[in-house]
């Protein structure tokens, strides 16, 4: 009965596609697009000095959404650090893995952050930014973890790390809302020489708030979820 | 290259088949596990179906990288900025999903959906 329903509601999602792909199919030249993304990219250059117009996009015309976003990512941490809390059993004998493994992760770690930081600094020339900058921190810290079951991290450091890079982000945002363009996450920073590091303002600010704290947060989730085995 | 495999064709159709194929594991499934890579799939198949409706043919990405790229010559960044927000939202569902697994599977000693008391439909 549950197979035959579920086959069921797959028939009726593969004929919804079947309909929906006539409508899919987006005209294939530039010339009879007329949509948000065309006047975005047109304006993008100018307004934000911003190389990387989807960088433009998330963090200047929809930043008030990526700060939304930021949220989410932070309560999935706050609901697994909540869920995982308490159920670590202390363990009497530390089981390291080998002299290799460890060294070779303690070679490996610096290298990784210091690449995350690369993807950060450079998310509005390049694709990349916070996020992704963030996760490759986190992983360096969770190759780490994986090797060396005796390392501990000072999770009050994290969380504090965390909670300021969240005020900071609003702060951005405050500062913003009461400047010149009395709006919400507007930037109020010189826009800079394009196609530079320092360049396209309160951007590369945001992207290095943002990326500290996907890194924190995921690298206590990981944390948490090793505690807790 | 206007023989039946353009581009959109084939996202459209994996987009589908991801969505399709990770509905049927979330279903069909009784491992909770296999039930969050179904959800998964099905997650990655909206994103490619978003990334592939700003798609337009032999343009490339919106990063003004180069001094003569010209407006006309770039993808829609909009959907690309959405799927970076849908991406990061899929990462937290299912790092939250098997946070709770992990607490199931203390609590219960199993996986499978069927042993568990109440969950059962």
């Amino acid at each position: 009965m549950r197979k035959f329903i579920s086959i069921l509601l797959l028939a009726g999602f593969v004929f919804y596609f079947a309909t929906l792909a006539g409508g899919l199919m987006i005209p294939s030249s530039s010339a009879d697009r007329k949509s948000v993304g065309l006047e975005i990219l047109s304006r993008a250059k100018g307004e934000t000095g911003a190389a990387n117009a989807v960088t433009s996009v998330v963090v200047l015309y929809r930043g008030f959404d990526t700060l939304g976003e930021v949220t989410v990512l932070f309560l999935a941490a706050l609901g697994i650090s909540v869920f995982m809390k308490g159920t670590g059993e202390k363990r009497k004998t530390v089981l390291d893995q080998s002299f290799i493994l460890k060294t070779g992760s303690r070679l490996l770690f610096p290298l990784m952050f210091l690449f995350g930081i690369y993807i950060i600094a450079h998310g509005h020339l390049t694709p990349g930014g916070g996020f992704p900058g963030g996760v490759i921190i986190a992983t360096g810290f969770f190759v780490i973890l994986l090797t060396s079951e005796s390392v501990h991290f000072n999770k009050t450091v994290m969380s504090v790390l965390e909670g300021l890079a969240g005020l900071s982000f609003i702060g951005l945002g405050v500062v913003g809302l009461l400047g010149p363009g009395n709006s919400f996450l507007q930037n109020f920073l010189p826009l800079g020489k394009f196609d530079t590091v320092f360049s396209a303002g309160i951007i590369p600010l945001i992207y290095a708030v943002v990326g500290i704290k996907v890194g924190a947060e995921l690298s206590s989730v990981v944390y948490a979820m090793k505690e807790s085995k | 290259m206007n023989g039946i495999l353009s581009v959109s064709t084939v996202l459209n159709t994996a987009s589908a088949g991801l969505i399709v194929l990770g509905l049927y594991i979330v279903f069909t499934q009784k491992n909770l596990i296999k039930m969050v890579i179904g959800l998964d799939l099905a997650d990655t198949g909206v994103n490619v179906l978003l990334v592939s409706t700003g798609y337009i043919k032999g343009n490339t990405a919106p990063i003004f990288s180069k001094a003569g790229l010209q407006v006309s010559q770039m993808v829609d960044p909009v959907p690309q900025a959405l799927v970076l927000t849908s991406i990061v939202i899929g990462f937290g569902v299912s790092a939250l999903a098997l946070a709770l697994i992990i607490r199931l599977y203390q609590k219960t000693g199993t996986l499978d959906t069927s042993k568990i008391r109440g969950l059962k439909w």
